[in-house]
């Protein structure tokens, strides 16, 4: 069953290098939207040859709803409420980003091929994947100015620990995915209504003008 | 022992009672002040026991900490420290009742407060590294948040910002003292503590660490700061017992250190005789009462240091009289120092009280006003300048006694230094009288030199108890000296390393010294007290008249005419200029008729002003120029996280 875990990893990256080129912020949800709905199925791939038990199905289904459901509807609707449809000037143009985005993966390959791991086949392309998710999802945050890209990054570097931890452990306990799970929903609902407070008070979602506040 | 742990118990509970009070002032006072009683009187039990010889059975409780266990234990020498800590805080609480602004609640004062006893008491008895280290943080802290009880003033707050960091400077060298010898040793616990690789690096970090916050020049410039910015009953209880928790864990970091080394004495009188003689001057140029009491306390801290020091030469070079005496004396200092400096602080603060001022030239005659505040600042006053026959002169005498044997035993240079010590603490104890001379003289005697010092009452009796209390413990040390001394043998014995015999045989030989001084010191109080009938005698019957004092047969005296203080103190300090740096604005009288002329003197700190002024000057300097990396760009500090991240992995794994 590995054909369609690397495809699926295959998948991520290019969603991954989808999100850096385009600047329309709904395309932005919806492509972080389908990297949740594709992780979700990811737990129940690894584990196909031992089979697939009831919990598995419920975690599988659980992180499908909510990173591929609840998240996209929360962000699409603070975006209505802010009116703003696109990253017009990003720090980081956007044909530079997805040289930076192949640059992290070929970073994370050379990094993990350095790190003592226990050798699994099927790992071969999940660990590099995950930790070049992690470094997209900080890049996006880093080079981006409206407020809700910021919140599209800390999702996609969720998505890459969660991919890491998996890789990693394999089983991970169902309370422990949960709480990931809860904290990840936690998060984006207290920045999606934070971001609508700022371009409330603002009028605008410039995460780059907020230094006006400092002391 | 468990009452030791009821005691902490009380206070904590007391504390938080009086907090949650919230806005009944009645409520809150009382089950502050209440705590404070009680927890000293559960605390005082075992102290006495453990002073008396009795052993006191030891506590030790596992502690869910790495390296930590809750162990407490009594020996001689936390139970003389345990009982001025706990007799001081009751007597300022009760003080404190009175004194405090009676508009608002004041719940939160108590709970630092009682947090304040509990983590001294909790100090002295524990006897696991982390414990220490945790009490030592939480009594800095409480102590930070008293100081900065009037805190919509800008000098308080400055006061506290000072004190803040001078307390945490000096734990930081307690942490790596700590590291140290819990590397060496594998474990906190003192008991596990022995002679450790390198005692004299762990001596020096523990004379710095501790001396911060016992006020060693020139650590002590956080004193003059935070003392007069805290409300007085708290300043009583910070001068009087929390600095000497400096001295308890320098003489309790010395018992782990194996022999001493000579050199260690010599340091601690070196570091004394310097805290002594520039603490007492500075003390002496000081125009704000509280601040002057602040400098006498580096000063009588540096009496200790040095005592402490004559000790540990003693111990060196294997003479037990010397290094009995040594110990006894500065252990004695230190409760003597905690009632007569608590009863000035009190004393000061019912002044304050009173008049709405510290400025001792704005004040005046309050003995006609305040007789019993007087008497009992007079009766400090007396026992702090080390005069018979009250307890300071006790403690001084056997610091003298012991640096004169040393200096008949000792060989090599031994006795030239030792000299020098004995004359510097002559010194210190002249200026010392004169300090006091000056305070108590322009405060209490003449005329008001102001409408507030004219207008002074006696305050009410909540605050005169305590006071009297105090001073009635001074003359009693003082007089039965000869009952006191052999309470001492058991710290004595603790501290020096030494058998408790050993100890309590060398005491006993000043058996006679001291009975002698009792004697003649009951003789000076019989004296005394037939001069005043004798007096009484003579003017009965005649008619006494009373005029303005110092009025020098003027016509038209007025109050300015008085000596001020700044002119009472001048001749000493033009003196000792070359350490005070006294600044001057003078506008002298010019014509045969002047009209106008002013003279205003002010001596800053001499170690504040011009080594930690512009090293933290500098230090802010540098932390200016790293500014550009906080620049409020959120993207940018994630840039930071990413880039450190990432060099750090390539550079573990590369």
């Amino acid at each position: 069953m590995n054909e369609p875990i690397d495809g699926l990893m295959v998948l991520l990256v290019l969603l991954n290098l989808w999100l850096l080129a385009s600047s329309r912020l709904i395309a932005c949800t919806r492509i972080v939207a389908a990297e949740g709905i594709a992780l979700g199925l990811l737990p129940l791939l690894l584990s196909w040859d031992q089979g697939i038990s009831g919990r598995l199905w419920f975690i599988a289904a659980a992180s499908v709803i909510i990173r591929g459901v609840i998240f996209p509807q929360l962000l699409l609707k603070a975006l209505r409420q802010a009116n703003v449809q696109r990253e017009v000037e990003p720090f980081v143009g956007y044909s530079l980003s997805i040289v930076i985005g192949v640059l992290t993966l070929a970073i994370s390959f050379w990094l993990i091929s350095r790190l003592p791991l226990p050798e699994t086949p099927h790992l071969a392309l999940l660990l590099p994947v995950a930790l070049s998710t992690i470094l997209i999802g900080l890049f996006v945050i880093i080079s981006r100015k409206i407020a809700i890209n910021q919140v599209l990054g800390y999702l996609v570097m969720e998505n890459g620990i969660y991919v890491l931890g998996l890789a990693l452990v394999k089983e991970i306990p169902a309370l422990v995915e949960l709480g990931v799970l809860l904290d990840a929903f936690v998060g984006v609902f207290v920045m999606t209504i934070a971001t609508y407070h700022i371009s409330r008070e603002f009028e605008h979602l410039d995460a780059d003008q907020l230094d006006s506040l400092k002391g | 022992m468990y009452l030791i742990v009821v005691a902490i118990g009380i206070y904590l509970l007391g504390g938080v009672a009086s907090f949650l009070s919230g806005s009944s002032r009645r409520a809150a006072m009382a089950f502050g002040v209440g705590a404070a009683v009680l927890g000293a009187a559960a605390a005082a039990i075992p102290a006495g026991m453990a002073l008396a010889g009795g052993s006191v059975e030891p506590i030790r409780w596992a502690w869910n900490m790495p390296l930590g266990s809750f162990s407490l234990a009594m020996d001689g020498l936390s139970a003389l420290f345990v009982l001025p800590i706990v007799v001081l805080p009751a007597l300022a609480a009760i003080y404190g009742s009175a004194y405090l602004d009676r508009a608002k609640s004041h719940g939160r004062s108590w709970l630092c407060f009682n947090l304040l006893a509990a983590s001294m008491v909790l100090l002295v008895v524990a006897r696991n590294g982390l414990l220490f280290l945790v009490a030592w943080e939480v009594m800095s802290l409480s102590s930070f948040f008293l100081v900065t009880s009037e805190n919509e003033k800008e000098s308080v707050r400055q006061a506290g910002w000072t004190y803040l960091i001078a307390m945490h400077l000096g734990t930081a060298f307690l942490l790596v003292m700590f590291l140290l010898l819990g590397r060496e040793n594998n474990s906190l616990d003192f008991e596990n503590f022995t002679a450790a690789g390198m005692p004299s690096v762990l001596f020096l970090l523990a004379v710095i660490g501790f001396g911060t916050k016992a006020g060693f020049l020139p650590l002590h410039v956080w004193l003059p700061e935070a003392h007069p910015a805290a409300p007085s009953h708290v300043s009583a209880v910070m001068s009087g017992v929390m600095i000497k928790t400096g001295i308890y864990g320098l003489v309790r970091t010395l018992t782990f250190l194996g022999p001493p080394l000579e050199w260690w004495g010599w340091v601690l009188i070196g570091v004394g005789v310097t805290s002594g003689i520039l603490g007492v001057l500075l003390a002496l140029s000081q125009s704000d009462l509280k601040r002057l009491l602040a400098y006498s306390s580096v000063e009588n801290i540096g009496i200790i240091t040095l005592s402490l020091g004559v000790g540990l030469v003693g111990l060196a070079r294997g003479n037990m009289t010397v290094a009995v005496l040594g110990f006894a004396g500065g252990l004695l200092h230190v409760v003597n120092h905690a009632l007569f400096k608590g009863l000035l602080f009190l004393g000061a603060g019912a002044v304050l009280h009173a008049t709405g001022t510290r400025e001792i030239d704005r004040l005046g005659g309050l003995i006609k006003k305040m007789p019993w505040t007087a008497a009992t600042f007079l009766i400090a006053s007396v026992a702090i300048a080390g005069l018979p026959p009250l307890n300071g002169f006790i403690s001084e005498l056997l610091i003298f006694v012991g640096s004169l044997k040393g200096m008949v035993a000792l060989g090599s240079w031994g006795p030239a230094a030792l000299l020098a010590a004995i004359g510097c603490l002559a010194l210190i104890g002249g200026l010392a009288a004169a300090c006091f001379a000056k305070a108590g003289g322009v405060v209490f005697l003449g005329e008001p030199r102001t409408e507030q010092a004219a207008k002074a009452h006696e305050v009410p009796s909540a605050m005169l108890i305590p006071m009297i209390a105090l001073a009635l413990a001074c003359i009693l040390i003082g007089l039965l000296a000869p009952l006191v001394l052999p309470w001492l043998s058991e710290a004595v014995a603790v501290a020096a390393g030494l058998p408790v015999e050993t100890a309590h045989a060398e005491l006993s030989g000043t058996t006679g010294l001291a009975n002698g001084m009792a004697w003649a010191g009951g003789a000076v109080v019989v004296i005394l007290g037939g001069l005043l009938l004798l007096r009484r005698r003579l003017l009965a019957g005649r008619k006494v008249e009373t005029a303005g004092t110092w009025d020098c047969g003027y016509v038209a005296p007025t109050a300015r005419m008085q000596y001020t203080a700044s002119s009472f103190a001048e001749p000493l300090t033009e003196v000792f200029q070359m350490f005070l740096r006294t600044r001057r604005e003078a506008q002298l009288p010019t014509g045969l008729f002047p009209r106008e002329a002013s003279l205003v003197t002010h001596t800053p700190d001499l170690f504040g002003e011009s080594v930690f002024r512009p090293a933290f000057q500098g230090v802010k300097w540098l932390m200016g120029r790293l500014q550009w990396l906080q620049h409020g760009r959120l993207q940018l500090y994630v840039l930071y996280i990413v880039l450190a991240l990432l060099i750090l992995l390539a550079w573990k794994l590369g």
